[in-house]
């Protein structure tokens, strides 16, 4: 059942084709941020609207699409966008990595590996990776211009000076095919690596801050570090309470307030099919 | 290697009515010292931020050949160009520590953003660059890791000078680089600039109003008054025999050291 | 029509009685009850009776109506009237951890003791003007039982962190706070100075704030640690019996923001918190008041001061909406003595600069 009223997906077509053009320029040039007309949209800033611009753009009758909040089907926020789409949209949603063509994501990539003709949609809320450093804006696209990187260096070195590593766990800036340092959204750094020559596209929406970038397929994609100071991605040293993983990414679920923890994958599908596969092998 | 490091062609910059460089030329040769005198107004910091290429003046030429003999117009040099001009070869020293330095950054760390910015990634070999860099400019380099900010003064001063030294430019400038320090303290940042001077060979632009400093640092003094230079020449011919009123004026009004 | 100065007194009574039938609006439309203001308006009620620093619905709905709508206007209101109450005491601070919850949320746990509780909130709506509202209907249905159900123990996020160490533990002071509304404020000031300009402050300018250290004006770092939102009882100890006594329970929204510290030579990297709590729903100011908040603890972090929301007396000197709104509007009123020698020095210093160009025939160096 689709709104009556509105487009398909929402925006009307002539916003929609804007939007694309944003997104193949930004597939032309990777890791550079495009200006776009970003619109208002029915959810607030914040919450996902450069994400949801991007994917409603991208959108198609045929589309599959899933929609992950902290890498859950079912956290409320994905919960409402999924809703969204199915509701101004009316396309088919899954929970499945495997199955969708279109992953809306918030802070996390799956652990299933994406494949070609795949597009995972990130919802950004801050483009710039610079901005801690310099919040000015027309100055950091001079510094991206001159791709004068230095001063994120200089913060990687007092970061291993004061504390013996690099004290970002999340949104670790990488750089992307060797020239733009590009912000991979608040994604664990244990993340990062996936975006290294991913096959499936990478689209990545700012809707406050109205920018549009992207990761085409098998694109280099390095976090930033030192020769004798690798990157590491951090996860806990744990395994999931629910599917036994050692390799996922873990949530932290506080059980009492008498210091009572446990882990889970953040994942929920990921998670949910190893317990199917465990299942299935204890039945057979 | 023949011909000046830096050439200035008749420069003419005009703020309003005020005529801050009006028909200036100089050269400056591989490892050479030049002072740039005169009181504030005088246009000689505004002729050090055109030579820099920092300021663009209504009229004239500014010609850098750099490492290779190559010669580049410094005025219509691309900003990336002259940025990696600056970052390279060049060095600047400033006044004010809250210019020249990170205030919020180690002292290893400001030493070695210069590095960063041109490709060092090895954590461990940039801490041993500004170790060095530290014991060479008279700094404990057990402070490697504390902010400037709790720094004094001199040291904020030597540690820009490191900074700025550390990439090993071919050209520095430096403006009024004593400014604002006691007179013991000065002293101290003069003898510590004469000596990586002179053992780095590097072509040194001074502005300064101290002619006790120009004195000790420059091989030729420039006199500026009103945005022209009134009189160039030898250090010592300049200052025990100067030929400009305006000159003898500066001159006489510095107290014998 | 053009008034003159002196026509003063007629021109203000004749503007009341404007102002007092515009209020009114058309005579055909029912008037507004109060209680429908408090029933149905209920944060605008909320937020007046904030940045009033006045708990009293009743009021703040009135103050409401009187003011058009205007809730800057309402709380000046509500402010003026605040301050001719007398003073009886203070209450014992409010415990929190005992709130009677309607909603608790926490982003930095997927779920905890307690459990996370949605409650009444705009949040995961979609913004479509819901055309139904435009014509009355019947009251929906209430809330389900099992929504509502309080959680029965629901220890504060920020507990839970600090019992494992993570959590710069706050100081306990002994004596009573310094009272904003009985003392001028003064640079620096403390932190329970600061939270209660802070809660008293604009939302409008919280927020701008609040978001202005999320955009890099500010080294913030901030996860919201918890937002609860429910009753709390109110306590108030009277000198003659000596012992708390429990006089009403008041509904607020606290918010504790849960932010990097790296730690310094010192002192361990841990956690620390930015603080917000306000009279009823206001969560979203109390969210902005928890970043600004904790934007204001630079200094005492050792952590450096460049951004405006890190600048105690900007924040400080600038987040009261009845102060500001009074002076900006101030410049309304006649300033025609002051402007009129401005006028003469002006045409002075032209006359002379006419003058001095006509002798001259070319500019001089």
């Amino acid at each position: 059942m689709t709104e009556t009223g509105y487009n398909f997906a929402y925006l009307d077509e002539a916003t929609k084709r804007m939007i694309r053009r944003a997104i193949l320029k930004a597939v032309a040039i990777p890791g550079h941020q495009v200006p776009f007309g970003g619109r208002e949209m029915p959810l607030p800033y914040g919450w996902g609207t450069g994400g949801i611009q991007v994917t409603a753009s991208l959108i198609g009758r045929d589309d599959v699409l899933k929609v992950i909040d902290q890498g859950a089907d079912d956290t409320t926020n994905a919960v409402s966008i999924r809703r969204f789409f199915a509701r101004v949209a009316g396309v088919a949603t899954t929970e499945r990595t495997a199955a969708a063509t279109i992953i809306q994501t918030r802070h996390r990539i799956p652990e299933t590996p994406l494949r070609e003709g795949q597009i995972l949609v990130y919802q950004v809320p801050m483009p710039e990776p610079l901005f801690r450093l310099e919040p000015r804006v027309a100055e950091t696209r001079r510094l991206h211009a001159l791709a004068d990187y230095g001063l994120m260096q200089v913060k990687l070195y007092e970061d291993i000076a004061r504390l013996g590593h690099v004290g970002l766990s999340y949104n670790y800036p990488v750089m992307v095919n060797h020239r733009y340092l590009m912000s991979p959204s608040p994604i664990p750094a244990f993340d990062n690596p996936k975006m290294h020559r991913m096959p499936a596209l990478q689209v990545f929406g700012a809707g406050r801050e109205k920018r549009i970038y992207a990761v085409p397929p098998y694109t280099a994609v390095h976090s930033l570090d030192f020769e004798d100071h690798p990157f590491r991605p951090i996860r806990a040293d744990a395994r999931c309470a629910l599917c036994g993983s050692d390799a996922s990414y873990l949530d932290e679920v506080v059980t009492d307030d008498a210091g009572g923890r446990l882990f889970v994958c953040s994942d929920t599908d990921y998670c949910g099919e190893r317990q199917a596969r465990q299942r299935r092998g204890e039945a057979a | 290697m023949n011909g000046p490091i830096l050439a200035a062609r008749d420069l003419h910059l005009a703020f309003g009515g005020l005529r801050a460089l009006d028909g200036v030329s100089l050269d400056l040769w591989p490892g050479e010292v030049v002072a740039i005198v005169g009181e504030s107004g005088s246009g000689k910091s505004t002729l050090l931020r055109v030579l820099a290429g920092q300021l663009r003046p209504q009229s004239g030429q500014v010609t850098y050949r750099d490492a290779e003999g190559v010669a580049h117009a410094v005025q219509s040099l691309s900003d990336a160009a002259l940025r990696r001009l600056s970052r390279a070869e060049w060095g600047f020293v400033h006044q004010s520590p809250r210019d020249g330095l990170r205030l919020g950054v180690s002292a290893g760390g400001n030493i070695g953003e210069r590095l960063m910015a041109l490709g060092a990634r090895h954590y461990g070999r940039l801490r041993e660059t500004a170790e060095a860099w530290l014991r060479r400019v008279e700094i404990d380099p057990g402070r490697l890791d504390d902010l400037p900010r709790a720094f004094s003064g001199g040291m904020q001063q030597r540690l820009q000078i490191a900074r700025a030294l550390v990439t090993g430019p071919r050209l520095v400038f430096m403006d009024e680089p004593t400014g604002g320090l006691d007179v013991s303290v000065q002293a101290r940042l003069l003898d510590l600039i004469r000596a990586l001077v002179a053992e780095l060979d590097l072509a040194v632009l001074l502005v300064t109003h101290d002619i006790a400093a120009a004195r000790l640092l420059a091989h030729r003094i420039l006199v500026m008054r009103r945005g022209r230079v009134v009189e160039a020449g030898l250090a010592d011919r300049v200052l025990d025999d100067p030929q400009h009123e305006y000159t003898q004026l500066l001159v006489s009004s510095v107290i014998a050291a | 029509m053009y008034v003159a100065v002196k026509g003063g007194e007629r021109a203000i009574s004749h503007a009341h009685a404007w102002l007092a039938a515009l209020r009114r609006g058309e005579a055909a439309v029912p008037e507004l009850e109060l209680a429908q203001i408090r029933e149905q308006l209920g944060l605008a009620v909320d937020r007046v009776m904030a940045e009033g620093a006045c708990h009293d619905p009743d009021l703040a709905a009135l103050a409401i109506k009187q003011a058009c709508g205007d809730l800057i206007e309402a709380a000046f209101l509500l402010r003026a009237y605040r301050t001719t109450l007398p003073r009886f005491g203070a209450s014992l601070p409010l415990d929190t951890a005992r709130m009677r919850l309607w909603r608790r949320v926490s982003a930095t746990y997927k779920d905890l003791p307690g459990g996370q509780l949605l409650g009444p909130t705009f949040d995961y709506t979609h913004r479509l003007l819901d055309f139904s509202l435009a014509a009355p209907g019947a009251p929906p249905p209430a809330p389900a039982e099992e929504a509502c159900a309080a959680a029965a123990a629901a220890p504060r996020v920020s507990d839970l962190l600090a019992d494992e160490g993570l959590m710069q533990p706050e100081p306990r002071a002994e004596s009573e706070p310094p009272d904003l509304t009985r003392q001028p404020l003064a640079c620096p000031a403390a932190r329970p100075l600061r939270l209660q300009a802070l809660a008293r402050g604009d939302e409008g300018f919280l927020l701008a704030l609040g978001y202005s250290t999320q955009r890099g004006y500010g080294n913030a770092h901030p996860f919201v640690g918890e937002i609860r939102q429910g009753a709390v009882a109110v306590e108030f100890t009277p000198p003659e019996l000596g012992f708390p006594v429990q006089i009403g329970e008041i509904t607020v929204t606290e918010c504790q923001m849960v932010n990097q510290f790296l730690g310094s030579r010192t002192e361990p990297p841990q956690f620390t918190r930015g603080y917000g709590l306000v009279f009823g729903r206001g969560e979203r100011k109390a969210m902005a008041m928890a970043l600004v908040d904790r934007a204001l603890r630079a200094g005492e972090l050792g952590e450096e001061v460049t951004a405006p929301a890190q600048d105690q007396e900007f924040v400080l000197y600038h987040a009261d909406n009845v102060e500001a709104t009074g002076f900006v509007e101030h410049l309304k009123l006649p300033h025609h003595v002051d402007f009129q020698s401005e006028l003469e020095n002006l045409r002075g210093i032209r006359a002379a600069a006419q003058a001095a160009a006509a002798t001259l025939p070319e500019a001089a160096e």
